[in-house]
């Protein structure tokens, strides 16, 4: 498809890789931000192509998988309720709950219903006009204006059966919370394209100066991945630390205008708590007030939770870093896709996954 | 909304968030909504940086190998 397979010619990819082999002269560690890149990384094996000691640390960008346990309790709470038609985007449904998931509450007889595009809950919302329709509501910057947008739609055509269980979370705190962590490695990020399509890059040199640390805006293709670890890499050697944009085909510097207008309109910042991270300030979007209304956690009581994690699974030591997946003495053995024990395990976008998918045979005969 | 071809899939999409968008143009879309435009000049101009890379180094290597061959020179060791 167009400019898709361009972004994975082999002959450039060698030029690029030549290149960062040249540049590289010592160790470094960089972080790639959002798990689309981390599967793209594995998948196509490029971290095993670049020079020793030059690390790539996978980072906690897969919304998934830092849902925090609270909201996918109280899903699972609001799902199994006996009106209620619960919509999500498929990922979600094998994410582990405390003690359940979506998928236990669909074959328990709930109502759960995977969708493409949260458009499509709003159409069940109309067509059931006697249910109560849900849809959860996650992800990064990149999602936020598809949900924004639908609680909008909602809320213009006074669509009362519909409401949104909301959980977004956003990209620069959590690159400040893992800078200030006292066990931080990471030396320069690849920022996540795809967010900075919609943001624009504007709050990123702030971070770049204040951390001194390299950001590069990298996209997805494997060109794009080793176009960014080449300029930072560059910048490592060169001792500087600034915001590059190595994905200006899809982020322009001042982001989608009319899409941050209605995200303004639509969601507060509001502390986050982060799965297998922790609590990181202003690190989300909540409804604003003016759409407290649509809020399904105000709609529907589900305020006694009481959660509990796995006790072996070690997922939020890979969400920070921390580990590699294999290094989970879990990983491909009591956690696979199938019964996954953390939500990284789940994902197209978790960490674990991607290693599950791509490397299991490597890493199991080891 | 409008009809993306996606190569193999035509889907329904939400252009709201670029209103000025022209039929034929490509777009990146997620969850039904097309969040940006993807600029083709931006595209075409990063895949010629690519072919550039490196240029220079093949361009001397080419030069610098023929002459230290001619002069008995050592590819190896340099001697």
């Amino acid at each position: 498809m167009k400019y898709l397979d361009e972004f994975s010619n082999p002959d450039l990819a060698r030029r690029l890789l030549d290149q960062i082999h040249a540049a590289t002269t010592r160790s470094w560690a960089m972080m790639e931000v959002c798990g689309g890149q981390t599967h793209s990384i594995i998948r196509h094996g490029i971290d095993q192509l670049l020079p020793e000691g030059l690390e790539m640390i996978h980072g906690p960008g897969c919304p998934v998988c830092v849902t925090p346990l609270e909201i996918i309790d109280k899903a699972l709470a609001i799902a199994a309720l006996d009106n209620v038609i619960f919509c999500s985007f498929g990922d979600m449904l094998r994410v582990p709950g405390s003690s359940q998931d979506l998928f236990m509450i669909k074959s328990g007889g709930g109502d759960v219903r995977v969708v493409y595009s949260p458009l499509d809950a709003l159409d069940i919302a109309r067509q059931n006009p006697g249910k109560e329709v849900v849809f959860f509501g996650i992800g990064f910057e990149t999602t936020a204006p598809a949900n924004a947008m639908t609680v909008y739609q909602a809320k213009r055509l006074g669509i009362k059966n519909f409401s949104m269980l909301v959980s977004h979370v956003l990209v620069p705190p959590a690159i400040a919370a893992i800078m200030e962590s006292p066990t931080c490695r990471v030396q320069g990020f690849l920022a996540a394209g795809h967010v900075c399509s919609v943001m624009g890059t504007a709050q990123y040199p702030p971070l770049a100066e204040k951390y001194r640390v390299p950001i590069v805006v990298t996209g997805f293709e494997p060109l794009d991945i080793l176009e960014g670890i080449r300029r930072t890499v560059i910048q490592l050697e060169e001792g500087r630390h600034e915001l590059e944009n190595a994905y200006p085909r899809a982020v322009p510097a001042q982001g989608n205008v009319p899409a941050m207008a209605m995200l303004q309109d639509v969601f507060e910042v509001t502390d986050r708590t982060w799965r297998g991270i922790g609590m990181i300030p202003a690190s989300g979007w909540k409804l604003s007030g003016r759409y407290a209304g649509l809020d399904a956690e105000q709609r529907f009581d589900v305020a006694d939770i009481h959660t509990t994690e796995s006790s072996i699974c070690r997922s939020g030591e890979v969400l920070q870093g921390l580990i590699k997946p294999h290094e989970c003495a879990a990983f491909g053995k009591e956690c696979t896709p199938r019964k996954p024990l953390g939500a990284t395990m789940v994902s197209a976008e978790g960490a674990c996954a991607a290693y599950y998918a791509y490397r299991r045979l490597d890493l199991m005969e080891a | 909304m409008a009809e993306v071809d996606f190569g193999t899939v035509r889907k329904s999409v939400c252009l709201h968030f670029i209103p000025d968008v022209q039929v034929g143009e490509y777009v990146i879309v997620h969850v039904g909504f097309a969040i940006q435009r993807l600029d083709e000049e931006s595209a075409l101009e990063t895949l010629a940086d690519f072919r550039k890379l490196g240029i220079l180094q093949d361009e001397l290597g080419d030069e610098v190998t023929p002459a230290s061959r001619q002069a008995g020179i050592d590819q190896e060791t340099g001697l």
